[in-house]
């Protein structure tokens, strides 16, 4: 991230700010997301909820509920049909297309369900693709990709094809490609949705190890077991928020 | 102080951008094979025709360039009353007293005509013709015998003749057997031996050749000369044709043709022949059918690749970036075809201009122009299912399995 007035300056940015209280990482007021389609779909009906940093949040909820809905808004995939979606205090109604794109390559990393792994290439390479639109350099990418690897704890596997690991190690892949650009958020669609329980438990107990080092998580899932485990969950029921209810500190182990 | 940020896309450097477009056609070889195929074979189909007819007409050219460009041919033109002029009989004489003139000979039409047998109608003359020829003509024309041997200070005054090479065949005569004879003027005449084609000058493969005397012994020639060829030193050619014409025939010079028949030669070895454009057409064709192709691959991989241009987006990437991501895989394929085409082109003129002792010229708008037409074909094939890749929201891309 530069640190520059002009040109190209964009709007104050809060987050970089040396001093004061800093803004949640994301925060959505009355987000309201209705697609077009017939009959027309209202998936999200006035969503207002605030992620401070270094949180780990679960989303919760029955299928059709708005979830992934509202992870896309949050990950600036999508934008809101009403409602203000602020990402480290930038307004995203006054950001371009291009511009949501260099926020989510330098401060948005993406979990997936199916993984999406470049099947052609090695771990590494596939870690490494995490940063391939932030302007990183080639031998960059591949020493910070190593790093990451290293910290979801599959070093050995880096010059293996995703086809030759298992499930649970393709989401281990995954998970470093999000974390390797060291976004402020990671946004974690049903992560263990396609997973086995033990392994599911596996991917969370890293995810919470992750948080444990300072990374700021909103995993979805419609699995109230692994909800439960996590410090603060919000549910959804019919794109609405019904319950937000945070846990002191360690929770329950 | 108010600090600020530049939200600015990375651009995606030329190495990036290689490895990505490629990573498509790496995990599908056999279909972006198959899909390059049409291009490979429309620019193959362009540069074997360009480069098979650079080729012949260099191997034109330096056949020419072995023969000589110091040949002038004088011939008797049109006289004022559109009759056919003679040259005097003393033109060859004259002309090898010009200073830098190394070499003189003649050929003098007859009337006769020349048949395989007296039983042959008269009218089948094959379009042969009889001549009188001077003893150093092999050598002034650069040309050789093929089979027997040519006219001696003996044979020309007899009943023999020598024949061209395109007569000989005429006449269905390959090989010199001892006793062979052609009916010629009325009565037999022995072959003695058979030209080989005579490239500077074709008009001598159609005719029968008889000694001077012998012309004029048994076919009533009156001796005058109607071509007589000259060499001169190589330098001095032009100034050797200004003079030829009132050297041969002083009292008519107007009356005389002189010609340079290796120009004459590299003038038509320039032209194109219509089956070329035939060939190029062909060519276009299958150029046209490689686009379609490269476009309708196109087309399915982005249909295929949907979740991948999702995870993209969530990536970071622009619009832009997926755009010139498929763009490049569409001008890299086309670019594989376009490559291997002009290797395949480039081979298949080599081997055939071998075979034909040519130089192997596989000219630079060849190869140049067919790679650039397989970039360009795979650049405007490839746009429209790039800007459609491009255009895909990055939700609905991820929403599909
Ligand atoms: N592009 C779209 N057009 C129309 N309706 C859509 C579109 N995308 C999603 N929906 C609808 O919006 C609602 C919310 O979908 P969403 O995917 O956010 O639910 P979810 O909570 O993630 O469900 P699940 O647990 O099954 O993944 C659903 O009713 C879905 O059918
Ligand atoms: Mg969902």
């Amino acid at each position: 991230m530069t640190v520059e007035p002009a040109p190209g300056l964009v709007q104050p940015d809060p987050a970089g700010a040396p001093t004061g209280a800093r803004p949640p990482v994301v925060e959505l007021v009355d987000v309201v997301k209705t697609y077009a389609s017939e009959p027309a779909v209202h998936a999200l009906r006035g969503v207002s909820l605030a992620v401070a940093e270094g949180e780990l949040v679960a989303i919760l909820g029955p299928s059709g509920s708005g979830k992934t809905t509202l992870l896309h808004v949050m990950g600036t995939l999508d934008r809101p049909s009403t409602g203000a979606v602020r990402i480290t205090g930038l307004d995203v109604a006054r950001l371009s297309d291009r511009e949501l794109a260099a926020l989510r390559a330098t401060r948005i990393g993406f979990v997936f369900q199916q993984f999406f792994l470049a099947e052609h290439a090695s771990v590494l390479e596939n870690v490494a693709d995490g940063l391939l639109y932030a302007g990183v350099a080639v031998r960059e990418r591949r020493d910070r990709a190593a790093e990451a690897l290293q910290a979801v704890g599959l070093s050995h596997r880096a010059g293996f094809r995703p086809t030759h690991l298992s499930g649970g190690e393709r989401q281990r892949v995954a998970i470093a490609r999000a974390l390797v650009g060291q976004p402020q958020l990671v946004l974690a669609d049903e992560p263990t949705g396609n997973l086995d329980r033990a392994t599911g438990l596996a991917i969370l107990e890293l995810l919470e190890t992750l948080h444990g080092e300072g990374a700021t998580i909103v995993v979805i899932t419609h699995e109230g077991a692994i909800a439960d485990r996590l410090p603060r969950q919000i549910e959804m029921v019919d794109g609405q928020i019904v319950a937000d209810i945070r846990r002191h500190a360690a929770g329950r182990r | 102080m108010t600090l600020a940020i530049t939200l600015a896309p990375g651009r995606l450097r030329p190495g990036d951008l290689a490895r990505v477009a490629s990573a498509g056609l790496r995990t599908r070889r056999l279909r972006a094979a198959l899909s390059s195929l049409g291009i490979a074979i429309g620019v193959a189909a362009v540069v074997a025709v360009l480069g098979l007819s650079a080729s012949s007409q260099a191997g034109l050219l330096a056949e020419i360039d072995r023969l000589g460009t110091n040949l002038l041919t004088v011939t008797n033109g049109q006289s004022f009353f559109g009759q056919t002029a003679e040259l005097p009989t003393a033109a060859p004489g004259m002309i090898s007293r010009i200073g830098p003139v190394t070499r003189v000979a003649a050929t003098g039409a007859t009337s006769a005509s020349v048949y395989r047998s007296p039983l042959i109608p008269s009218v089948q003359t094959g379009g042969l013709s009889v001549d009188a020829a001077s003893l150093e003509l092999l050598a002034a024309v650069g040309t050789t015998v093929a089979e027997g041997r040519f006219l001696n200070a003996a044979t020309q005054r007899e009943a023999v003749c020598v024949l061209g090479a395109v007569a000989a065949q005429t006449l269905g005569i390959d090989r010199i057997v001892p006793g062979e004879r052609v009916w010629l003027g009325n009565q037999w005449f022995y072959v003695a031996g058979i030209l080989r084609s005579a490239v500077l000058t074709p008009e001598i493969d159609t005719e029968v050749l008889v000694g001077f005397p012998a012309a004029a012994t048994y076919l009533g020639f009156d001796g005058h000369p109607s071509t007589v060829y000259v060499r001169t030193r190589t330098d001095e050619v032009t100034a050797v044709d200004g003079v030829l014409a009132a050297t041969a025939n002083p009292e008519a010079p107007n009356q005389v043709d002189v010609s340079q028949p290796s120009s004459a030669l590299s003038a038509r070895a320039e032209a194109q022949s219509a089956l070329n454009g035939l060939f190029l057409g062909l060519g276009a064709v299958a150029l046209l059918v490689g686009a379609v192709g490269v476009a309708n691959i196109m087309v399915i991989s982005v249909l295929e690749r949907r979740s991948e241009i999702g995870l993209r987006r969530a990536l970071g990437a622009t619009r832009g970036h997926i755009r010139i991501q498929f763009l490049a895989e569409a001008v890299l394929l086309a670019g594989i075809g376009g490559v291997v085409g002009i290797a395949a082109g480039a081979l298949a003129t080599a081997v055939y201009a071998t075979t034909k002792h040519w130089a192997v010229v596989v000219p630079p708008l060849a190869w140049g122009g067919g790679f650039a037409a397989a970039l360009v074909i795979g650049a405007v094939s490839g746009l429209l299912p790039a800007l459609r890749a491009a255009r895909l929201s990055p939700t609905d891309a991820l929403r599909t399995v």
